[in-house]
């Protein structure tokens, strides 16, 4: 009777050293999982923000001013333009 | 343990002399009472603290590693037609401190983080100074010098995230888009008018924290944050741009006070552009004035003037009363209804109903519209949306004003029939030409972008006064009408001027409202395009002259951005050779 105590008594203490473990792993995987959240959102901002840049160096004035001022680019005038917008006219232009 | 020690002299228990003795039976029950008491009162104290006192004390538990924590959530992003950016939100941190245990800092801590936020040591130990627990030193500082500062840790220093909103096309977009407030709550704008769907809303979770403040453990429900929803806007950034600077250009050339500028696609009732002078950047909003921040295209009523002649006349050929070419003498150019007198700006003689919107003729319309009961008129502009507010969703939309027709004077009825005397605003205008556009249909007006279907409105004229009128609209713009500024090199196009005087005090002032509001192309019409210039003083002052060149420009980039084949005969030999064959 007091063996087979033993041997339960055992048994208890093992179990609570795995629950021990195995909370102490869950917890350590659980903060691997945040730390990785978190870096999900830090590259989610610096895309958002990256986004953001990229707008505002394509901002239309910012490209009118280059074109014209250091790319020296006009506007074609009506008669020097062809529009070949849709099939058809392209077909008939041949 | 008890140690049993034998009985010196032997006696059986039920001997025992104890029990001889007679004690009182009181005794034993007054240990009896007390150790119950004793008893009753741990119970109670058990029940008090277990049951009665139970949710503070789990609460004190828990407060020792529990955190309720709030999970951010961003503001949705607007995005034009194309999905460029014209408003998005980035975090930032703001820097708050508790004063009392930041003013331990020592000098040199202070020069410090005063010099990192921008800031001079005076105004920082003005924010320290006060007495209350909680005092913000700077908001939206960025994520880098917040970093910064919380690797040096300032005693009683601390951060929080925040969003700001940045707007990378700036004040091109300004009155559109709006802006929002330090709390991402709009203020003004699509920001205002589209709140409830950009709103992020927070969630929040409940973890276990360890001593180190790691999360270690998710306890109880969490509630995930919800993003707010991008608008897409009907906007094309490109079309704005040209609006934008075009209207700027149309402001600054006629010394002009204001202006605003609309483009719509007729074809789906989408708000292409929208452009008001003068404006601002939402990107920086000190020193604002309320004339920067007038969003006067939708907000602002004016009397239209000649704009409105269209309208009359496509009632007049709808009810039969006249036909395109009937002719109609306006001379001398002057006209006397009652103890008014109504005048040209320049006399013509006969002229077919055509010729009087083509030359804008104010004696004309007024005759053609003296044939209509007043009742008429006023069904006709209530059916182009004058006088109600254009259901946008905008904020700070205008009705304008028309009046019951039931107490209209015959001389109000003539001039309301060539636009004064009734005040709509540019927006208004913008959606009363769609009818001329759509082959007599209005179309509801849509602030985002339409992917489905395009709605239908409601007819109001029929497909044969509407191309009539399309006519005319044309010939408006020809050398012989008011406003051959407005044509576009390689499109037919349609509109008509207007040159109105300003009421001032009640009484109209020597100050102008020059608009042009046309289509283009007139062979299948794609854009309304409304110009609108306040108070140009720059020498001229018709509608023509002041608001048709931007009108043109406007209108000719506008069709060539979205790759409409030009209808004009082509003048290139090569390309009129290509076009004989089709």
């Amino acid at each position: 009777m007091l063996r087979f105590n033993m041997i339960l008594l055992l048994a208890v203490v093992v179990c609570a050293l795995g629950v021990v473990t195995s909370q102490h792993r869950a917890r350590k995987l659980f903060q691997a999982l945040e730390a990785e959240q978190e870096r999900v959102r830090q590259l989610d901002v610096e895309y958002g923000q990256l986004q953001l840049e990229m707008s505002t160096w394509a901002t239309h004035p910012r490209i009118e001013k280059i074109a014209r001022d250091r790319l020296h680019m006009v506007t074609p005038d009506a008669v020097g333009r062809v529009i070949q917008a849709q099939a058809p006219a392209k077909k008939g232009a041949r | 343990m008890v140690v049993r020690r034998r009985p010196q002299r032997g006696h059986r228990f039920t001997e025992s002399p104890v029990l001889q003795l007679a004690l009182q039976g009181w005794r034993s029950r007054t240990v009896g009472l007390l150790l119950m008491t004793a008893f009753l009162t741990l119970v109670a104290r058990g029940f008090y603290l277990q049951v009665i006192h139970n949710d503070f004390l789990q609460e004190k538990g828990d407060s020792r590693y529990r955190r309720d924590i709030e999970i951010s959530a961003s503001r949705g992003k607007i995005v034009d037609r194309n999905g460029d950016m014209l408003a998005v939100s980035t975090p930032m941190k703001s820097i708050w401190a508790i004063p009392g245990d930041a003013r331990t800092m020592n000098a040199s801590q202070k020069r410090q983080l005063a010099e990192m936020l921008d800031m001079n040591v005076r105004e920082l130990d003005g924010k320290l100074a006060s007495d209350k627990t909680f005092t913000y030193v700077k908001r939206q500082v960025s994520p880098e010098t917040a970093d910064r500062i919380a690797a040096i840790k300032f005693p009683g220093v601390h951060q929080e995230k925040e969003y700001r909103r940045f707007y990378p096309t700036g004040d091109m977009t300004a009155h559109i888009v709006g802006f929002t407030g330090v709390d991402d709550k709009g203020l003004e704008g699509v920001e205002l008018a589209f709140q409830n769907s950009l709103f992020g809303h927070p969630g929040s979770r409940t973890v276990i924290r360890d001593r180190r403040g790691s999360i270690v453990e998710d306890v109880g429900a969490t509630k995930p944050p919800q993003d707010g929803k991008d608008v897409r806007l009907a906007l094309d950034s490109k079309i704005q741009y040209l609006a934008y600077s075009q209207l700027k250009n149309a402001v600054e050339t006629n010394n002009a006070k204001a202006g605003g500028a609309i483009v719509i696609d007729a074809r789906t009732g989408e708000v292409l552009a929208l452009a008001n002078w003068p404006t601002y950047n939402p990107n920086n909003r000190e020193r604002l004035s309320g004339a920067q921040l007038r969003n006067r295209a939708i907000t602002d009523t004016f009397e239209p003037g000649s704009v409105m002649k269209p309208f009359t006349a496509a009632l007049a050929l709808e009810k039969g009363k006249v036909r395109f070419d009937t002719v109609i003498n306006t001379a001398p150019g002057r006209l006397t209804i009652g103890s008014a007198t109504i005048s040209d700006a320049h006399p013509h003689g006969a002229l077919s109903v055509a010729e009087i919107i083509q030359k804008s003729s104010n004696v004309g319309t007024a005759k053609i519209a003296l044939g209509f009961s007043p009742q008429e008129m006023w069904e006709l502009f209530d059916s182009l949306g004058f006088g109600q507010a254009p259901n946008l969703g905008f904020p700070g939309e205008v009705n304008g004003r028309l009046r019951p027709w039931k107490n209209w004077r015959p001389i109000e009825q003539a001039t309301m029939s060539y636009g004064h005397g009734i005040s709509v605003s540019l927006i208004q205008l913008a959606r009363a030409y769609t009818v001329f556009a759509r082959d007599g249909e209005l179309m509801p007006l849509s602030l985002t972008k339409i992917d489905d279907a395009p709605p239908h409105g409601a007819r109001i004229f029929s497909p044969q006064t509407m191309r009539e009128l399309r006519v005319m609209l044309e010939m408006a713009v020809q050398p012989e009408g008011t406003a051959p500024k407005a044509r576009v090199p390689g499109y037919r196009v349609g509109g008509k001027t207007g040159t109105a005087y300003k009421v001032e005090g009640g009484v109209y002032a020597r100050k102008y409202v020059a608009s042009f509001v046309g289509i283009a192309p007139i062979s299948e019409p794609r854009l309304v395009v409304a110009v609108m210039i306040d108070e140009p003083s720059g020498g001229a002052h018709y509608g023509g002259d002041v608001a048709g060149p931007a009108f043109s420009q406007i209108a000719g980039g506008a069709l060539r951005t979205l790759g409409v084949p030009p209808d004009a005969p082509i003048q290139v030999a090569e390309a009129a050779s290509g076009k004989g064959k089709l």
